[in-house]
């Protein structure tokens, strides 16, 4: 322990923990709810196809997109009835994970 | 003579295989700040007590022009010595040596001294420097790992076994030293992952510095695989020899003793804890209070910090400590702090080493991220290791003992052989403002001043349930104790359980929540 060294501040159960805080801790991503409005790349890869166009009226179940990723063919399909709003890639692309592909309106 | 003729015969032979990988190799492995496997073992092992076997085994590999190359020793280096007169079986690869790649009679050489360290009841201590499998030796390479895997999980538990990764360690050649009890790391030298950055590149489009992936730092920092990081090979293999000193040559048999020696009295244990429950202070000072000469030999220091753990001395006897930290993260217990601690309890039990539990913590820490990773799971291993445990088992609360993490913690209920409490011990479901909260809910939600109504319930709840004597009314704690008669007590209590037995019934093994 240094002498006059800074602390943090940890609630536990609305106790108020005066101690160092982690890396791990102070740089955890907040948990958000799964949008089902926008289509993600779940694993990193290369845009093969892109199946729709920008205001096609698409059904839960359709296929909108080819990544291809560890030597598969993944289709990604539509989670929602609804229209494509905008395609923000484009074939050939290589994209990480978690990106957003196409946004659904 | 001509006796005389065939032993000058056999140290040319010998002279000509001591060599290695030859001059140039050798000047290479140097470039790169590492010593040679030969230098290594000589460095580790006590002067002149090394015995090397095998050092003319040479491949008979015949695919792709291995006929013609010759492969001094087949890049592995075995043999017996000791360390502080302890007796050790070592193997290291020679990296100077076709990149101590592993083959065939590589692996047989491994193997070899595992089975020897086995039977003769003696630690291993493994020195991986090596580019992986020899790719000409096809499939015998795999075989060749396959069985030091199945040696490495046989020996488990009975011997010591102990890493050095000075050098790359990749692929399946990982799985030997994550079987293993302790793993040692140097930083820029060591180097482990499953597959490397060129493969997660091409594959994952991912770009990532072999340091950055599996260097000595991520794996002491981060993933865990790694108990002990040191700067140079030197400080590596000081820190060897020490771990040497605290444990036993195997499952049969006690540490070594040592003369008691007093703690140092700059160490004073009544001056180190703040009575506020909430605020920080160093747990490893009170450990160095307790133990002999307050020398504490801490393992995994960089990893999961909110928990600690290591081994000190009581009255000259190794001791395994575990310990909440409440300088980091309040000391919770979280999925890390958790798979950390299960498993250096689990080692202690295996080796006949007693365990001292100092407990001062608000919890399980609550997270999206942790119940997501798995906090059950990992949380369950710390209830499963502490009541697997049949070693002498002594638990001293401190200050806060709340919730899942005082049960968690080498409780009574664990079967703690002797748990004990300082009078600033805090033992009751959660923290004084959350209880009162929950409890009285409905009296500060009605009151005209629903503030000051809290602050008073939240004394109220204090005065009557966050102290020792709820729980030593019970038996729950056994002795409530002065913080200076912390060492009396623990030092009498490790005394009457020298000789404790335990009948655990009987079954093929349990099912620990790996």
């Amino acid at each position: 322990m240094k002498i006059n060294e800074k602390f943090g501040v940890l609630n536990i159960d609305t106790t108020l923990y005066k101690t160092r805080i982690s890396s791990r801790f102070s740089n955890r991503i907040p948990y958000k709810p799964v949008d089902p409005h926008l289509i993600l790349s779940f694993i990193p890869g290369t845009v093969l196809d892109i199946l729709v166009k920008p205001g096609q009226t698409v059904k839960k179940g359709d296929d909108l997109m080819i990544l291809d990723s560890m030597k598969m063919q993944n289709q990604l399909k539509c989670n929602i009835d609804g229209k494509v709003k905008s395609i923000l890639v484009s074939k050939g692309d290589r994209v990480s994970k978690g990106m957003v592909l196409i946004e659904i309106e | 003579m001509a006796i005389n003729k065939k032993i000058k015969e056999l140290q040319e032979k010998r002279e000509k295989v001591l060599l290695g990988g030859g001059e140039q190799a050798i000047e290479k492995q140097k470039a790169l700040g590492k010593r040679t496997a030969r230098e290594r073992i000589m460095a580790l092992l006590d002067e002149n007590s090394f015995n090397e076997y095998d050092l003319f085994v040479e491949h008979d590999a015949r695919d792709f022009d291995m006929a013609k190359k010759s492969l001094p020793s087949d890049g592995v280096i075995i043999g017996s010595g000791t360390i502080y007169g302890a007796p050790v079986a070592i193997f290291a690869q020679d990296f100077t040596v076709a990149g101590g790649s592993l083959g065939l009679m590589h692996s047989r050489k491994i193997t070899k001294i595992m089975d020897h360290a086995l039977e003769m009841r003696i630690p291993l201590i493994g020195i991986n420097d090596s580019g992986g499998a020899r790719i000409q030796e096809g499939v015998n390479s795999l075989a060749g790992y396959g069985e030091i895997f199945f040696r490495n999980t046989i020996s488990s538990g009975v011997i010591p076994q102990i890493s050095v990764i000075l050098g790359p360690c990749a692929g399946g050649a990982v799985y030997s030293p994550a079987l293993t009890d302790f793993v040692f790391v140097v930083d820029k030298i060591s180097k482990m992952f499953i597959t490397g950055p060129e493969v997660i590149k091409t594959v994952l489009g991912e770009e990532i510095s072999m340091e950055d992936l599996g260097g000595a730092r991520v794996h002491s920092e981060i993933t865990g695989n790694a108990h002990f990081f040191a700067l140079t090979e030197e400080e590596c293999f000081d820190q060897i020899k020490r771990l040497i000193t605290f444990i036993p040559w195997n499952n049969g048999q006690k540490a070594m003793a040592f003369e008691p020696r007093e703690p140092k009295p700059e160490y004073n244990i009544n001056k180190i804890v703040p009575e506020d429950p909430t605020l920080p202070y160093d747990i490893k000072d009170v450990i160095r209070s307790i133990v002999d000469f307050s020398d504490f030999f801490e393992i995994m220091e960089l990893y999961a910090k909110n928990i600690v753990i290591g081994f000190g001395r009581m009255g000259g006897r190794t001791t395994g400590f575990v310990a909440n930290q409440p300088l980091e993260m309040a000391g919770v217990l979280d999925v890390d702090s958790s798979d950390k601690a299960a498993r250096f309890i689990r080692y202690c039990d295996a080796f006949n080493i007693p365990i001292i539990t100092l407990v001062d913590l608000p919890g399980y820490m609550p997270g999206v991220d942790q119940e997501h990773a798995g906090v059950i799971r990992h949380g369950a291993k710390l209830l499963y290791a502490y009541s697997e445990a049949t070693v002498p088992k002594l638990t001293v609360i401190i200050r806060k003992a709340y919730g899942g993490g005082y049960i968690a913690m080498s409780s009574r209920h664990l079967r703690a052989d002797f748990v004990f409490a300082w009078p600033s011990a805090e033992i009751a479901v959660m923290g004084p403002e959350g209880a009162a909260n929950i409890i009285f809910r409905k009296e500060i939600m009605s009151s005209d001043d629903p503030n000051g109504t809290r602050k008073q319930k939240i004394e109220e709840y204090k005065e009557k349930f966050a102290n020792p004597y709820v729980a030593a009314s019970r038996g729950y704690v056994d002795a409530v104790i002065e913080p200076s008669e912390t060492r009396k007590f623990l030092m009498h209590s490790l005394n009457v359980s020298e000789n404790k037995i335990i009948q655990m019934p009987e079954k093929k093994h349990g099912l620990p929540p790996f």
